[in-house]
C-alpha cells in the first residue's frame, strides 16, 4: 500500500524559503498572504498490506530519516 | 600519526583535507563511504562538500551510509572525529553532535573569509594553539546552527561552543554573524570534546600564496597535540 507523509518545520523555526515565497506572492498582488511555511511531501509504497503495520513502519522511517526532529514535525496522512 | 578522510559521493574538500593533513605530518588515508570499516586511525575527518547532492537534508543520507557505524563506534570510544562544513552537518545528522545546520538566514550561498574565535582550549584540537582569532574560509548554504534552549544551555555549561564568528579583534556581534547562526556559533564539540564540527575550512587556509595561512595554526597544533 501507499503511505503519504508530510514533513513540516516546527512552529517558530526560521523558514527563509517560506518567507521568500510569501514576499513573492505579496509582490504578485496576492496581498492577503500572511505567511508561507514550506514543507516536504513523501509518497511511500511499501510491501505491507495491513494499514496499521504499514503506518507503524513509516513512522519509524520518519523518526530515523525523513524528519529531523530538532526542527521538523511529521504527519502520516 | 594516522588520519582517515572519508569520501562520500559529492564530497569535494576531501583532497584539500588530504593535502593539509599530509603537509603537517599525518599519514593520511582516503576511505570510501561504502567500505565496511576504517583502517586504524588517530583521527577521522568528514570533509566538506555536498554529499548525496544535499538531498533530503544536508548530511542526512551520508549519516546513514555503511561507514558511519565505524565512525560512531570510533567516536564513542573516544577517538578524534573532525567534521568540516558538510562533515559538521553529517555529525549533527548522526546525532554525534546536538542541533542542526539550517539554511542561511538570507537565503544566500556564502563564500568568503571570516574571523573565528577559539573559545575553549581544554581539548586536543585547540590546546596550546598559538593564535586564538583565526581567519578562515566559509562556503555554505546551510551554516545557520540551531538547537533547543536546553541543548544550548548544556553547550554553554560544558564549554562545548568551540569557535564563534567575530571580527578581526575577536569581538562578537550580529554584524559579524554571516548566516544567522545561534550565538555566532561556527563550531561545537561533543561533551567529551573528542568530536569537533565546524563550518569554516581550515584546510583552505594553509598557503599564503593561495589564501592565508591561519589554517596552519590549526593543523600544526592538532598534530603536536596528538603526538
Amino acid at each position: 500500500m501507499k503511505v503519504k507523509v508530510v514533513v513540516t518545520l516546527k512552529n517558530g523555526v526560521l523558514d527563509p524559503q517560506g518567507k521568500a515565497i510569501q514576499q513573492t506572492l505579496n509582490g504578485m498582488s496576492f496581498s492577503d498572504v500572511k505567511e508561507v511555511r514550506q514543507g516536504k511531501y513523501f509518497d511511500i509504497e511499501v510491501n505491507i498490506e495491513d494499514e496499521k503495520k504499514a503506518k507503524a513502519e513509516v513512522e519509524e522511517m520518519c523518526k530515523k530519516l525523513l524528519a529531523n526532529l530538532v526542527i521538523e514535525d511529521y504527519k502520516i496522512l | 600519526m594516522k588520519s582517515s578522510v572519508i569520501i562520500f559521493p559529492g564530497s569535494n574538500c576531501d583532497r584539500d583535507m588530504d593535502v593539509a593533513l599530509k603537509k603537517f605530518g599525518f599519514k593520511n588515508q582516503m576511505v570510501w563511504h561504502n567500505d565496511p570499516e576504517i583502517p586504524k586511525s588517530d583521527l577521522i575527518v568528514l570533509p566538506g562538500g555536498f554529499s548525496y547532492g544535499d538531498y533530503l537534508r544536508c548530511g542526512s543520507i551520508a549519516a546513514k551510509s555503511k561507514i558511519i557505524k565505524s565512525v560512531v563506534e570510533f567516536a564513542n570510544s573516544g577517538g578524534l572525529v573532525l567534521g568540516i562544513c558538510n562533515g559538521f552537518q553529517i555529525l549533527t545528522e548522526t546525532g554525534l553532535l546536538p542541533g542542526i545546520l539550517q539554511q542561511n538566514k538570507y537565503q544566500k550561498f556564502i563564500c568568503k573569509n571570516v574571523y573565528v574565535r577559539v573559545n575553549d582550549k581544554e581539548n586536543k584540537y585547540f590546546k596550546n594553539i598559538k593564535k586564538e582569532i583565526l581567519e578562515l574560509h566559509i562556503a555554505h548554504n546551510e551554516g545557520n546552527y540551531f538547537c533547543s534552549n536546553d541543548e544550548l544551555k548544556s553547550l554553554n555549561d560544558n564549554n562545548q561552543i568551540a569557535v564563534t564568528y567575530c571580527n578581526k579583534d575577536g569581538k562578537e556581534a550580529d554584524d559579524f554573524n554571516p548566516n544567522g547562526t545561534l550565538k555566532n556559533i561556527a563550531g561545537i564539540f561533543n561533551k567529551n570534546k573528542n568530536i569537533l564540527g565546524m563550518m569554516p575550512h581550515p584546510e583552505r587556509m594553509i598557503d599564503k600564496y593561495l589564501s592565508s595561512n591561519d589554517g596552519n595554526f590549526f593543523f600544526e597544533n592538532l598534530f603536536e597535540n596528538l603526538k
